[in-house]
């Protein structure tokens, strides 16, 4: 029998104020993947992920993490799970230094060594930039320090939000390779992004959402190769992603 | 650390300083700088813990008057308790009932935080009317409440002995009351300084100041840190309080209400939720509520309002805006 995933919502329905954004997702992690969650502005990924952590609370339906019910544990209560959140603003603390940032993202306020010397090859900007004040620094290098303070610490999932949005193609592969040596440290990961190339180059499985619901769930490689199902699903033509 | 200096918003309080020079003596320049800088000091205490309420809770918290107003009442009993340590010939007695004093009055305006948040407080986040509306009513209740407790007429306030008269510095007169007042005020700005930037509370705070949700998606109850930072707050005002009621040496049941629009306008030029920016606006009003009260006393009254205007059409988020998410 295979492994039940880490991660599963059953039918999940969340509201913010008399919007109804979810409408019963179903979505399932599997454990030491990366998921790719895919679809159009608005289709209700950001709310996936903020209901997951439970920014925005679920109305309705089940978020089970490892077979534990977290629909109604508070937000901090599921983050000390392990579950590690990078929002689509990326949630730096922009007065506080590098050092800071990453120091609020461990649990004693003492770092690994050998994890930190992780994150600094994996983003060497960090070790350069590690007494200055994150406000100065440049978008990309924000997203690397987001990313580098939900790896700081063993996490067993990380939720990741559109972490390519408005930065350079440049900046772009650097980060896909830094979430490439991520993925190979057998970590589970979901990742919501609307870059194509960086989902195909990226996810083992994907979920694509359309209006509050899941609408395809399968493998990367089969949405790769169906170019039909792309263009269904996300509106892409073979152009827009070569 | 390498952080970005605004040294446009730190250079303000010695350019102020410095061009009031050639407008007076040198000896009333010293006098006025110091009661200034002391009046800023007991206001910084007084308004700290507003900015902090209002910087990481987001709190618009008017009844912060009220724990001025327990404070300053605590204190004023305290001291008409130790009459035999404030009537002595003694430094380290007059210290010992100046020090118990504002001790009694931080932990009983710190108790009455506690109570607040608990009761009125915790209903109303998120609710900046609601908020403004039952702490209003909170003011209102608790200043009735020191009436009934100490009654309406007001209450005399007896300065140690030590701490009354001045120094003569060169001709410049300077009380002794202030340069205590001064010293304390500098001492719990070292302790916020050193709390806020070495400890790890202090980290949550600062971030918590920026972004809440981030805080909790990092594992930390924030409620809790709402908590700690309201009743030191509290505190904080009730500290201000009385030093505040030594100082004016009567104290009514108005003293917090009177105070809460000064400490406001404080907290506006600082910039909500800055405790840098507090400690600067703090002596800026009490640097030009005195000059501006010895160069043109009618225009006293209105002299600190002119001050945030000024500041906010220079910084309409005031001297020191947070960036928050």
């Amino acid at each position: 029998m295979s492994e039940p995933p880490l991660l599963q919502l059953e039918g999940v329905h969340t509201h913010i104020g008399r919007y109804h954004i979810l409408h019963g997702v179903d979505l399932a992690v599997p454990r030491g993947e990366l998921t790719m969650l895919l679809g159009r502005n608005g289709a209700g990924k950001t709310t996936s992920l903020r209901s997951i952590m439970g920014l925005w609370r679920a109305s309705a339906g089940r978020i089970i993490f490892d077979g534990r019910d977290i629909t109604a544990m508070p937000t901090p209560d599921i983050a000390r799970l392990g579950i590690a959140y990078v929002s689509e603003s990326m949630g730096i603390f922009t007065q506080l230094t590098v050092h800071e940032n990453m120091k609020l993202a461990t649990a004693s306020g003492r770092f690994d060594q050998t994890r930190l010397d992780n994150v600094f090859a994996l983003f060497p900007i960090l070790r350069q930039k590690w007494h200055d004040a994150a406000g100065g620094l440049s978008g990309g290098q924000k997203q690397m320090l987001s990313i580098s303070r939900a790896i700081i610490e063993e996490r067993r999932l990380l939720v990741i939000d559109e972490p390519s949005k408005g930065l350079a193609p440049g900046v772009i592969e650097q980060l896909i390779g830094g979430l490439r040596a991520l993925k190979a440290t057998h970590t589970t990961i979901l990742l919501v992004e609307q870059n194509f190339h960086m989902a195909s180059a990226l996810g083992d499985s994907v979920a694509v959402m359309d209006d509050g619901r899941i609408a395809h769930s399968g493998r990367m490689a089969d949405l790769v190769a169906d170019e039909a199902l792309q263009s269904r699903l996300l509106g892409l033509s073979l152009a827009s992603h070569q | 650390m390498k952080r970005a200096h605004d040294w446009a918003a730190i250079l303000l309080l010695p350019v102020l300083i410095l061009l009031a020079l050639p407008t007076m003596s040198l000896s009333t320049w010293v006098t006025l700088t110091v009661a200034g800088g002391a009046m800023g000091m007991m206001l910084f205490l007084m308004a700290l813990g507003l900015t902090l309420i209002f910087g990481l809770m987001d709190v618009l918290n008017f009844a912060h008057g009220a724990f001025i107003t327990l404070g300053a009442y605590v204190a004023a009993s305290v001291l008409g308790a130790l009459t035999g340590w404030t009537a002595a010939d003694s430094w380290a007695l007059n210290m010992l009932a100046l020090a118990a004093a504002v001790a009694a009055a931080a932990m009983c305006a710190g108790g009455a935080g506690l109570l607040f948040e608990r009761v009125l407080i915790r209903r109303v986040y998120g609710s900046h009317l609601q908020q403004i509306l039952i702490t209003v009513g909170g003011l209102i209740v608790t200043e009735q409440l020191v009436v009934v407790a100490w009654g309406a007429q007001q209450l005399e306030i007896p300065r140690p002995m030590a701490m009354r008269g001045s120094f003569l510095v060169g001709g410049a007169a300077i009380e002794k009351y202030r340069v205590v007042a001064m010293a304390l005020g500098l001492v719990i700005w070292l302790v916020m300084y050193l709390l806020l930037n070495r400890t790890r509370v202090g980290l949550l705070v600062r971030a918590g100041v920026e972004n809440r949700e981030m805080v909790e998606a990092l594992g930390f109850r924030i409620r809790r840190l709402f908590v700690g930072v309201f009743v030191a707050g509290a505190a904080l005002a009730g500290i201000g309080g009385a030093m505040w009621a030594a100082y004016q040496q009567v104290v009514t049941s108005s003293i917090g209400g009177d105070m809460t629009i000064l400490v406001f306008i404080v907290v506006i030029i600082g910039g909500l939720g800055s405790v840098t920016g507090c400690l600067i606006g703090a002596i800026l009003v009490g640097l030009v509520t005195n000059y501006i009260g010895f160069l043109a006393p009618s225009l006293s009254l209105g002299s600190t309002i002119a001050a945030m205007v000024l500041i906010l059409l220079w910084r309409p988020r005031g001297l020191f805006p947070l960036a928050r998410s």
